[in-house]
């Protein structure tokens, strides 16, 4: 009682369809957690699907612990279901909300090889008005050694950047549309040249955001 | 005596097309529901019988009802089937037996335990009613027998203090007839009681905060706002005007929590379109007892045409002070006087600080007239001068008007502000307070320069002197701590539940400074003992039983700890109470 409780979170903040200079295809990313003010259980996933198979597909188990007032840190699981053969990383990481109202999500991961990853991902909302609102999204990529079955080169492997209008239908349930644009670089953009495709791939997306 | 009414309000009404439509038809049938308290007035206003109690035995019986106040039947918690809870009458020197036995069924959402807390009255630590401290609660099935000596006169109320029930309809109106002749005259008396409906589960209400505290800010800054204030303001001032804000990661416009987007507000447990009414003959001197019982909304009261006479404050006489307007936080009450006259009607109009919604009810010399209701005040927008982050100048303040900072500002700066080791870098501390000042002379925020003569805490003076009169013996300085995003509220960066009794010695005339380290305004509560107000120089200013603490204050107030045991203390936001702002204040030999 007063301040013990246990509560609840999950954020679909994408589950789009997506057309671009490929066959199409829908992807996701979401997250949720369960826990109180300082300690809590996270999962986060994201995917795509691109006619019909799935490209790629992760889930990450983490405990996440407030550690300053605008920041978790998180540690835990990584489970790649695709690209290739599935694998599992170990991850730390920071979340929270950065000044200036920018949120952040930082992530190191280590394989079973040995490969070392990070993602970050930075997010703004940017109210039009008090219901349509304009969410820019920049998430890089990197990882420490080629990959080659995965289409992985060393460094700075991908940009996408993205800007999507929703429209808070209820403050739950908003459908969106958007832009986004990807950008493979170094070996990682080679090996997509090699397989005969863009490394440079412009979608339009529409799809729903919504939480309970 | 006991009575357990009709109550026309709890019956359940057809699906309705239009949600007005409805509300009024409901509203019309429960408005008699408080109205004139018989021993004074000469006629009732309806054949509805009022629900009251008066004498000194009593048998209330906590259940669930059905209510309708938005056109869908909800499930509302009720004493003796009746929300508002009955009014109690009691007489100051009785002692009065109050058996309070929980009709709740099982698996009520509600929860299996209930609890009634007589809120202001000086009592035993074992009939204050909350469940964990006083007392182990009331289980299903069960009944508490209440019984203390009344060693006070005055407005009061009461309600439950188990879980959520308080939002659910738990509350009810206590007026206490002293033994002394009071110092003033009127005619009619009326209990006027605010509170907050919702047709949420209050549960859900509470996770819903967890999950997304702003939930209910719809009025966020947005490109259009932005646009408008660089045209008027320059775009170099606007700029740093939004990054200053985030850069603390913060909303001006966050004024309150929840607001009339989730709420319906009522009076005397009916809506404005139901249009409760207090009947008056032209020239007569009416007494309005005003009690917020509301969960999370702070009032802004007037009835445009009448000057309002206070003369009494949580009970407790005040040199009579007359105003135009009041700010009545949630668990204060105010008694005043009016003489309406010249006009047929007068509207009693009610809005929240956060310039939402209202509710309003009318004075009228007979059933069925109405006065203009006036529009919700244009929306205040919170300045880094009102969270005591000093003084910015006005082109920083956005919309809020000029004069707002000087309202703000000027007082004495206390010498060095510190704040408890324990906030510092703390996960659930967002903000500090730089340099707070006491505002006792400040309406608040919305309030300011508005055209009308509005109540400042200053403007309130007991009619007697400090009843103690001694200095006080020693200090505790608490800071109110949040963090809006978490939605985590605390005393000095702890939550409840992870901190220790706050500890007084029995007899001691002590100081508490309460520091208000966020950008909400907190009505904070003490049981069992009064809280004494003091001006910025430490003189006694007024008596109450909750102290307001707008954003940006510091504030004093002496306590006499003549009551043992364990009590409550604690914001009485009910889901900042229930998110963590609460101590138990220990009372030791």
């Amino acid at each position: 009682m007063h301040g013990d409780s246990i509560q609840s979170f999950v954020l679909f903040n994408r589950l789009e369809g997506f057309s671009g200079d490929g066959p199409g295809g829908m992807a996701w990313e979401g997250q949720a957690w369960v826990g109180g003010d300082i300690n809590k259980f996270w999962m986060r996933s994201e995917g795509e699907r691109e006619a019909g198979h799935t490209e790629s597909a992760d889930l990450e188990l983490l405990y996440g612990r407030a550690i300053a007032p605008w920041w978790d840190l998180v540690a835990g699981l990584r489970h790649d279901f695709k690209p290739g053969d599935s694998q599992d990383f170990l991850v730390i990481g920071v979340q929270g909300l950065a000044p200036y109202k920018f949120e952040v999500a930082a992530s190191a991961y280590l394989g079973e090889s040995g490969q070392v990853g990070a993602r970050v991902e930075v997010e703004y909302e940017l109210l039009l008005t008090s219901r349509l609102i304009l969410q820019p999204l920049v998430e890089l990529e990197a990882h420490s050694k080629s990959d080659a079955r995965r289409g992985i080169g060393p460094g700075l492997g991908s940009v996408e950047a993205g800007v999507r209008l929703r429209y808070e239908v209820t403050r739950q349930f908003a459908p969106y549309v958007g832009l986004v644009r990807e950008r493979a670089f170094g070996r990682s953009a080679d090996y997509l040249r090699e397989e005969g495709e863009t490394v440079d791939d412009t979608r339009a997306v529409a799809g729903v955001r919504f939480w309970f | 005596m006991s009575v357990n009414s009709f109550n026309p309000n709890h019956f359940g009404v057809p699906m309705p097309s239009r949600r007005r439509f409805v509300q009024g038809l409901v509203a019309a049938g429960a408005a008699t529901q408080l109205g004139l308290l018989p021993s004074l007035g000469w006629a009732l206003k309806s054949p509805d019988t009022p629900i009251l109690l008066s004498g000194t035995e009593f048998d209330l019986a906590i259940g669930e009802s059905l209510v309708n106040f938005s056109g869908r039947a909800r499930t509302a918690v009720t004493v003796n089937g009746s929300l508002p809870a009955p009014l109690l009458r009691w007489r100051e020197g009785t002692t009065v037996n109050v058996r309070v036995s929980n009709a709740l069924p099982k698996g009520s959402v509600f929860g299996h335990e209930t609890s009634i807390h007589w809120h202001g009255i000086l009592l035993p630590a074992n009939m204050d009613g909350v469940p964990g401290l006083s007392f182990s609660g009331i289980h299903t099935g069960e009944t508490y027998q209440y019984r203390f000596a009344l060693k006070q006169g005055g407005t009061y109320w009461y309600h439950s203090h188990s879980g959520f029930q308080e939002q659910a309809g738990l509350y009810g109106p206590l007026i206490i007839d002293p033994i002394e002749p009071e110092p003033f005259s009127f005619d009619r008396d009326y209990v006027v009681m605010l509170s907050d409906w919702t047709d949420m589960d209050p549960g859900r209400l509470f996770a819903r905060l967890k999950k997304m505290p702003g939930y209910d800010n719809r009025y966020k800054r947005t490109l259009g706002d932005f646009l408008r204030d660089a045209r008027r303001d320059g775009l170099a001032e606007t700029i740093e005007d939004r990054k200053m804000w985030g850069a603390m990661r913060m909303t001006p416009t966050d004024l309150s929590d929840v607001n009339a987007n989730t709420y319906t507000y009522l009076m005397n447990g009916t809506t404005s379109l139901g249009n409760w009414t207090g009947l008056f003959r032209s020239g007569e001197k009416v007494r309005l007892r005003f009690i917020n019982g509301s969960s999370m909304t702070h009032f802004d009261v007037r009835i445009p045409g009448l000057k309002m006479t206070v003369v009494a404050a949580d009970g407790q006489y005040v040199h009579p002070v007359t105003v135009d307007e009041f700010r009545i936080a949630a668990a204060e009450t105010f008694d005043v006087i009016v003489e309406p006259t010249g006009q047929d009607a007068f509207t009693i109009f009610a809005q929240d600080l956060g310039r939402t919604g209202y509710v309003s009810g009318t004075l009228a010399v007979r059933e069925g007239l109405r006065a203009p209701v006036p529009q919700v005040d244009a929306r205040p927008i919170l300045s880094m001068a009102d969270m005591g982050h000093g003084g910015m100048d006005h082109a920083a303040m956005g919309h809020d008007m000029s004069g707002m900072d000087h309202a703000a500002m000027g007082h004495d700066m206390p010498g060095m502000l510190t704040h408890p080791p324990g906030e510092g870098s703390n996960p659930l501390v967002d903000m500090q307070t730089m340099a707070p000042t006491a505002s006792l002379d400040d309406p608040g925020i919305g309030l300011r320069d508005n055209g009308r003569t509005v109540l400042s805490y200053a403007m309130l003076k007991s009619a007697f002197a400090d009843p103690d009169g001694r200095e006080p013996g020693r200090e505790i300085e608490l800071h109110l701590t949040g963090h809006m995003e978490r939605f985590s509220w605390g005393f000095n960066g702890q939550k409840f539940a992870d901190a220790e009794p706050l500890r007084l010695n029995y007899g001691e005339r002590m100081r508490i400074v309460l520091v208000n380290d966020t950008m909400m305004t907190h009505p904070i509560h003490l049981h069992g003992m009064w809280s004494d107000l003091e001006d910025e120089q430490g003189n006694f200013l007024v008596r109450k039983h909750t102290v307001d603490m707008p954003p940006g204050t510091r504030r004093s107030y002496r306590v006499r700890a003549d009551a043992l045991g364990s009590w409550a203390y604690h914001c009485h936001l009910l889901y900042h109470m229930e998110a963590g702002m609460m101590r138990t204040v220990r009372v030791e030999e």
